[in-house]
């Protein structure tokens, strides 16, 4: 019973926070990993639900960073004929849609090319795609500005009765943004693992040549988790970018793709809460560690203590908790709605 | 023609470190199925092991060359024996999580230690270009690819007709049957670290004069590497010395000819077309992949 509550009763929490917290940098600091643990939430259904490690994530935020950004700004291209192509500044709203679908439609071609190849050839394939971005980011000037980053990005609006639509500018009303956003994402991973599709992911997870015996089309459900992940990470790439209101090549860096894999792999991977535990911890680890070390320092810890925890929580911390709370009980439960992850003590093949 | 010339050179003195990065990799992720991201930061390493040798101490620019060769094999030893060798049985994204662990610690130690700035090696070679026909190249690129040959045939003799060589290669094969020969796995597990360890440390060390030293000048070199590995094929070590070149003729033609700003993008750009094509790699006869 308490478990079931618990996520509402933090959701309850995060959401009255702003009414006695007025830190601004506070708020700063838990909107931007807010919109990280939506990004690691995202990579969760992928890593931890079919157990694919994708190192080139951060294309899809990127690319929803990108299409948001450009679709609310307007751009003109030439494309090679008489008239060069022109879009006009889109309202926010139809811009952020328009980077969760093109994320989307990028996770339909990285899941169809993609899963042809397994293992570590698959996360080469994906860093490559995320490089590739990277190097379009950089080049395709007439489009992205490249290294001179797209300017003045309109912030988020809120529709709000008697005064239509309003630009999001204060710290509050973005962070509760985010929120929303983030409770609306756990809930369709919530629903999507639970559903027919969700079992299909675990399964293939477990044995993949198993679930292709009992009749599982692999590669079709491994296609719907892609596009379903890279949309949401895409709509983080969207709120992250409207949020800082500036985007430049440097999104697309293999450090975020980091960042995000530490997130679900401390927390939890193939957990629900992992992403959201992880994602807090390490969003809040620089902050506390910024006034005893510096940034090198930092980042050396910041290895570190991805080593030691894969080391000592292979599983990560939401299911090692959650065995120390059901041997207290004296009885372990089996829950299949939080399946843990057990590929961790799997012998390797060498 | 000219032009094509002088592009053809660019790309095979750029090929042979290419192929030193490439081998030493090829050994660490075939034999021990490590996917390596440390061997990035041990290229910067050994880059900095020869600014710091040549430049500061003001060592003889050959001596400290050796000695970041051997300080890059102690670093990769260490790296295995600390990191690696107590997750043997663990599954491949373990140890890769590991790897990108260290990675991240050892260049925020580089950053640390060295700072930001980029830091060159002093060039011990005269500055005046060696002019062969309509082709013209520095003393010193001259000297990297001697360097990188006599290290690839070196490399390849060992692995061939010394007993080591056979043993590493047992292990690679079947780690079972060789344990039941008498060759010690752990052993040969430690010293292919090492040495792929250290054939990406001299290659750093010996591009330090050519290009400049920063502390993530090894991000893309690592991932240019997993490039001509999955080229080559797993483990191949012809493949990987030609997949080496490959890259460095697909860099220096598509830079030369297509467009400067997407140089970086031919390897990924290759991995992807290789993987999805030809998925065990271009030289390889046999791989199950996944």
């Amino acid at each position: 019973m308490t478990a079931r509550l618990l996520p509402w009763l933090f959701v309850a929490f995060m959401a009255v926070l702003p009414l006695w917290m007025h830190d601004q940098y506070i708020l700063y600091v838990l909107t931007s990993t807010g919109i990280f643990i939506i990004a690691a939430m995202s990579l969760n259904l992928l890593l931890g639900y079919t157990g694919q490690l994708s190192l080139g994530h951060v294309a899809f935020f990127g690319i929803g960073a990108y299409t948001s950004a450009l679709l609310s700004l307007g751009f003109d291209l030439d494309l090679g004929g008489a008239e060069p192509f022109v879009l006009d500044p889109q309202p926010v709203w139809i811009a952020f849609l328009g980077g969760i679908l093109m994320a989307a439609v990028f996770g339909w071609l990285i899941g169809r090319l993609a899963f042809r190849v397994r293992g570590a050839y698959f996360v080469i394939v994906t860093i490559s795609f995320a490089q590739v971005m990277r190097m379009v980011a950089l080049n395709w000037v007439d489009l992205t500005e490249g290294p001179m980053a797209l300017n003045n990005i309109p912030p988020l609006t809120v529709w709000w009765p008697g005064e239509g639509f309003v630009p999001l500018y204060s710290k509050e009303h973005y962070y509760l943004l985010v929120l929303a956003v983030g409770v609306l994402s756990y809930v369709i991973i919530h629903r999507l693992v639970q559903s027919r599709v969700g079992r299909a992911l675990i399964a293939l997870r477990e044995n993949e040549s198993l679930a292709r015996s009992v009749g599982i089309n692999v590669t079709r459900y491994l296609v719907i988790a892609t596009v379903v992940s890279a949309g949401m990470a895409g709509a983080a790439g969207g709120l992250y970018t409207h949020y800082i209101r500036i985007v430049d090549p440097d999104i697309f860096m293999f450090i975020y793709t980091v960042t995000m894999v530490i997130m679900v792999i401390t927390g939890g991977k193939g957990t629900l809460a992992g992403p959201v535990v992880g994602g807090l911890l390490f969003g809040f680890l620089p902050e506390v560690l910024r006034d005893v070390a510096r940034p090198e320092v930092q980042w050396i810890i910041y290895g570190a203590v991805m080593i030691v925890i894969i080391f000592f929580l292979p599983q990560g911390i939401v299911p090692a908790v959650g065995k120390l709370f059901s041997r207290k009980k004296k009885h372990p439960r089996h829950d299949a709605r939080t399946p843990t992850a057990p590929r961790i003590t799997e012998g390797a093949s060498s | 023609m000219p032009e094509f010339l002088q592009h053809l050179a660019n790309a095979v003195i750029l090929g042979g470190t290419y192929a030193l990065l490439g081998i030493g990799l090829t050994l660490i992720f075939g034999i021990m199925r490590v996917v390596n991201f440390t061997h990035g930061e041990l290229y910067t390493f050994g880059a900095y092991m020869a600014f710091m040798l040549a430049g500061m101490f003001g060592l003889n620019f050959f001596a400290s060359l050796a000695l970041a060769a051997t300080l890059g094999m102690a670093l990769g030893a260490l790296i295995e024996f600390a990191l690696l060798r107590p997750l043997k049985g663990a599954d491949i994204d373990t140890t890769m999580l590991v790897m990108i662990g260290a990675g991240i610690a050892m260049q925020a130690g580089e950053q640390l230690m060295w700072g930001g700035v980029a830091k060159s090696v002093p060039n011990p070679f005269p500055t005046e270009p060696v002019v062969l026909g309509p082709v013209s190249v520095g003393p010193i690129r001259l000297f990297v690819l001697a360097v990188a040959v006599v290290l690839l045939v070196v490399f390849y003799l060992l692995l061939n007709r010394t007993k080591l060589g056979i043993a590493m290669r047992a292990t690679f094969q079947d780690p079972d049957t060789a344990a039941l020969m008498g060759v010690n796995n752990g052993l040969m597990y430690t010293l292919t670290f090492a040495i792929g360890s250290g054939l990406a440390a001299v290659a750093g060390a010996l591009l330090g004069p050519i290009f400049v030293v920063t502390p993530t000048m090894g991000d893309l070199v690592a991932l240019k590497a997993f490039a001509i590995v999955i080229l080559g094929g797993l483990g191949n070590i012809p493949g990987a010395t030609i997949g080496g070149f490959v890259l460095a003729l697909a860099e220096e033609f598509g830079a030369g000819y297509l467009s400067s700003g997407y140089r970086d993008a031919m390897g990924f750009l290759l991995i992807i077309a290789v993987l999805l094509v030809r998925p065990q790699g271009l030289f390889a006869a046999k791989e199950r992949i996944g």
